[in-house]
């Protein structure tokens, strides 16, 4: 084993291509509206979807004021309830998860960490934005519309969603799906200059296997993404024309409220075989991202190489594989063949062997490492110790027969908010304070960032974990209210309030964080180019925060992985990766105890 | 330092919370056992692992703390390390997925002898067919249901003629005989679940879909909606009663069949014999108006009958109406014509006889005070 620096021998001589032309915009539109620089744009996700995110972070307090306080505010009515419920979960994981990791995340990152000026399609770059900001838009106007927005769930199922007896069954439910085929659209164009920036304008030196585990982690993220939202979309369509031409992709003969409707022929699990196989890929188009990120964060703060990048990566690759292939856990209860619980079970068991995987190396990346207990860190922590905890109860639900007594319970709710909801937000507060300073030049308040750390980290696992064991008694999911049972105990109302008042404060720090944000920005300490000392070609541009085209004149050239931290014989604990192997100092020190 | 004492607390106080909780299963009423077998399996396991990843996590993160003179240690890859870890996490898989499938292949496959009965759903309520003395259901079709044949009979199959109909949101099974239930909707997706006997599955539209278990303790039991299905979907409830086989067959005895209800005899004119306020009260109850409307005068999706009858409303147009016996009998024929301010129009429309809309009116005018809520 070399003693300086892993693979610098080999660096890829490249066929000579010309630099890619950048537009240069000449109006303030052009710079800050219209802007096609990835960064600008990544800005512009990153807003649009706290903005929406906060929105749904605020219906949830509202479901938590209902479900802990029961009748205690009169305009949370049954209907409201339900649309709370629906809103809620579809902004977040599309609206605000899907956006922040590949819009925004993908955007900032991606070129800079893989050596490039921009990504390969500015232009459509730009407008993949603006088309997710008019979806929406789109998605906020069905508040607004008669019969408000849909109450029929996330998922959306027929016949339920378009029928009587659901709120917005008329109109909300058209806007919803028309928003969704407009993000969709938005998403394939971002999705399609993510993918080839990542394949074709990496930098000289800038191998697959030299490149972070965050660019992999959204790569493959967005490889799903332009494979599962397809599905999405023709469920959507069909929907629609169920609802609107009164065809019956759906659609069984069935009598509502008393009335005979003119479908026939149609079945509404077909519906929830093409949601769920977009839908759970899109579970994890927002959990590799996060996978990747938090690789890194790891690694920088404990000025450790992760350790075993190779099979990292290839878990990543896999489980976005295998995630083709494990939809109907989602409908071991749905009524399709039973026999197919056989198949799925299995291979959601299977998923968790390189998911488990990664967790050990995560672990194993801290072992013998020297940890710096920074903000970043902090959170990357949390991250392993929420997600180790809702992965686990994973198990329990993919598990055919274990997912029949829990199956609609508050059960499903708390794994899905732990392992989609906590331990991605984690990642996505410690990705923040990591690069915040490479954005704006200035360090986010410690104080402040260690606070907001251990409200949210012990606050969302006071409000989960618990969670679980609602779901053990049988208490169910989407519903307005549990009281009435003869087995569902009193102690289970107390322990519902124990937990919105834990949501509440969880909610309320929150603030803290947007404080942080925009005071750090005119006030927070000068960062210089490379705060934290890492070797990633985004923290060795030219200026800081970058400009147009993100390195200046000369592109990196690439001699080394990622992860060239505490390498033997170095003088300091980090090589960047564009050092070539004649430039390393070498250290007095040549022990690595 | 101050971080991994954390951690450790979290663990500790996790394994607490689950042993001295009092929130666990509800108490098994049915033969499945196995999959509280399985579940425990799976705790076990999962138990295992959260506890060993996240101390050897808490170790880490106190004992390798930054030091300025130190360096971490520098090897990327320990190809024998990785190799262990994924047997033995597959290990543990299997070890977990092996008696799942096994189970699963038991929940899918009824016994032989097993009895059968239907569910019905609909929003929002819950209905029950037996099949006679001939054993056999009849066939249905959605096609069929009207107010006559609110289960949509096929009216030309024999095997239907003595099929017994529960229009009640209440069913009775006997004790410790094994049964399926065969379900179905009639407009949308709804899941009929008892959490004491631990299976459930979804009704679909359009389709017959299937559970099965064998009752073992008697009592009383919630019956939930766990597929979402509207507004009144947290409302929709029944009950299962679990009765010695006699008392059983009593139960059974009070409900029409299906040639009864046509013909207007037997059973079905047993309950005709009943006074007005009775019939009213089951109508209320088969008809689950008192999903919606309570009668104590707690709120619900719609107005409480508590003090209705006499009362002056606020209609969404802003008039108001002095509730009368026209008002109520209007309400339940065309329930979206007058719709009180403050409540969402999804009453959904029924057919009626004169002689049960009397029976209604009625009850809610005069029959509430004896009820024992």
């Amino acid at each position: 084993m070399s003693t300086i620096a892993h693979d610098a021998d080999d660096f890829v001589a490249s066929a000579e291509v010309p630099e890619m032309e950048l537009y240069h915009p000449k109006t303030w539109l052009g710079t800050y509206v219209f802007s096609q620089d990835a960064k600008v744009i990544a800005v512009q996700y990153f807003c649009t979807a706290m903005g929406i995110g906060f929105l749904a972070l605020i219906m949830s307090m509202l479901m938590r004021l209902q479900l802990g306080f029961p009748g205690t505010f009169s305009f949370i009515n049954p209907s409201v309830y339900i649309q709370l419920v629906t809103m809620h979960g579809m902004i977040m994981v599309i609206y605000l998860l899907t956006a922040l990791f590949l819009g925004a995340f993908g955007n900032y990152l991606i070129p800079l960490m893989v050596g490039a000026r921009d990504m390969v399609f500015p232009y459509v770059n730009m407008l993949s934005f603006w088309i997710y900001f008019v979806a929406v838009l789109v998605l906020v106007a069905s508040f607004f519309v008669p019969g408000g927005p849909t109450g029929a769930g996330w998922t959306l199922y027929p016949p339920q969603a378009i029928l009587q007896g659901t709120p917005g069954a008329e109109w909300g439910i058209l806007l919803m799906l028309v928003s969704l085929a407009i993000f969709i659209v938005g998403f394939t164009m971002g999705g399609l200059n993510y993918v080839v920036t990542v394949l074709q304008a990496r930098t000289r030196g800038m191998t697959l296997m030299r490149m972070p585990l965050t660019v992999w982690g959204i790569f493959m993220a967005t490889v799903l993404a332009l494979l599962a939202f397809p599905a999405l979309l023709v469920s959507a369509i069909m929907m629609i024309l169920d609802m609107t031409l009164g065809t019956s992709f759906f659609m069984p003969a069935i009598v509502s409220m008393g009335q005979p409707l003119d479908h026939t022929g149609g079945n509404p699990i077909l519906f929830q075989h093409l949601f769920w196989f977009f839908g759970h890929p899109e579970v994890y188009i927002v959990a590799l991202p996060a996978f990747g990120i938090v690789s890194d964060l790891l690694s920088v703060h404990a000025r450790k190489a992760i350790f075993g990048y190779r099979m990292m990566v290839w878990a990543i690759v896999v489980i976005a594989a295998l995630s083709f292939v494990v939809w109907a856990h989602h409908m071991y209860v749905s009524g399709m063949n039973p026999y197919f619980g056989f198949f799925f079970a299995t291979t959601t068991l299977i998923i968790a062997v390189p998911t488990a995987i990664k967790v050990y190396n995560w672990v194993l990346t801290l072992w013998r490492g020297n940890i710096r207990l920074t903000v970043p860190m902090l959170f990357a922590i949390g991250f392993i110790f929420t997600f180790v905890n809702g992965g686990l109860t994973g198990l329990f639900l993919g598990n055919a027969t274990i997912d029949l007594p829990l199956s609609d319970t508050m059960f499903v709710v708390a794994h899905f908010h732990m392992v989609m909801a906590v331990s991605p937000v984690l990642v996505v507060f410690g990705a923040i304070y990591h690069w915040y300073p490479k954005v704006t030049g200035r360090m986010l308040d410690d104080t402040l960032g260690k606070f907001h750390f251990w409200v949210t980290f012990l606050g969302t696992y006071a409000i989960y974990y618990p969670m679980h064991y609602l779901g053990f008694l049988g208490v169910p999911r989407r519903y307005y209210s549990i009281e009435g049972t003869d087995f569902i105990p009193e102690s289970a109302m107390s322990l519902n309030a124990g937990i919105s008042i834990a949501a509440f404060i969880v909610g309320a720090v929150q603030l803290v964080f947007i404080y942080n944000l925009i005071v750090s920005y005119y006030r927070g300490r000068e960062a210089g180019s490379n705060p934290w000392e890492a070797t990633t070609l985004e923290w060795q541009t030219a200026d800081t925060p970058p400009k147009h085209g993100n390195f200046g004149k000369e592109l990196p050239l690439v001699y080394r992985w990622a992860y060239d931290y505490s390498v033997p014989g170095a003088e300091h604990d980090f090589i960047p990766q564009n050092v070539p192997p004649s430039s390393v100092e070498k250290g007095t020190n040549e022990t690595n105890q | 330092m101050a971080y991994a004492v954390v951690l450790l607390l979290l663990v500790i106080g996790s394994i607490l919370f689950h042993f001295l909780s009092p929130w666990y299963f509800t108490p098994l009423a049915s033969n499945w056992s196995s999959i509280d077998d399985a579940l425990v399996i799976t705790f076990w396991v999962t138990g295992a692992v959260f506890v060993i990843v996240n101390l050897f996590l808490a170790y880490c993160v106190m004992k390798f703390g930054y030091k300025k003179s130190r360096r971490a240690d520098y090897e990327p890859e320990n190809k024998k390390l990785e190799i262990w870890l994924t047997v033995f996490t597959s290990i543990g898989v299997a070890a977990m997925l092996a008696p799942g499938l096994y189970v699963w292949a038991e929940i899918i496959n009824p016994p032989e002898d097993a009895d059968v009965f239907e569910v019905l759903g609909k929003q929002w309520q819950w209905s029950y067919r037996f099949p006679g003395e001939d054993g056999a259901l009849g066939t249905v079709d959605t096609r069929h249901i009207s107010s006559d044949n609110p289960f949509g009979m096929n009216p030309d199959d024999p095997n239907g003629q003595d099929d017994i109909l529960v229009s009640s949101n209440e069913v009775h099974l006997p004790i410790d005989r094994p049964v399926v239930a065969l379900m179905r909707s009639q407009d949308v997706l709804h899941n009929f679940t008892v959490a004491q006997f631990r299976v459930k599955m979804d009704m679909v539209p359009g389709l017959v879909t299937q559970m099965w278990f064998t009752p073992t303790k008697l009592g009383k039991y919630d019956a939930l909606c766990e597929e979402l299905c509207g507004v009144g979907h947290y409302t929709m409830r029944g009950h299962v009663v679990v009765d010695e086989e006699a008392d059983f067959k009593a139960w059974l005895k009070t409900h029409p069949t299906y040639a009864e209800t046509v013909s207007g005899t037997g059973a079905a004119a047993a309950i005709a014999g009943l006074s007005l306020v009775e019939q009213g009260r089951m109508l209320a109850e088969s008809r689950a108006c008192v999903a919606c409307h309570s009668t104590d005068g707690s709120s619900g999706i719609g107005p409480t009958w508590q003090g209705l009858f006499g009362r002056t409303e606020t209609l969404v147009d802003g008039t108001t109406v002095v509730v009368d016996a026209d008002y109520l009998k209007e309400s339940i024929l065309n329930p979206n014509a007058k719709v009180v301010q403050g409540f969402a129009p999804v009453m959904p429309p029924g057919s009626y006889t004169e002689t049960e809309l009397d029976a209604l009116i009625t009850y809610i005018i005069d029959g509430l005070g004896e009820d024992s809520e």
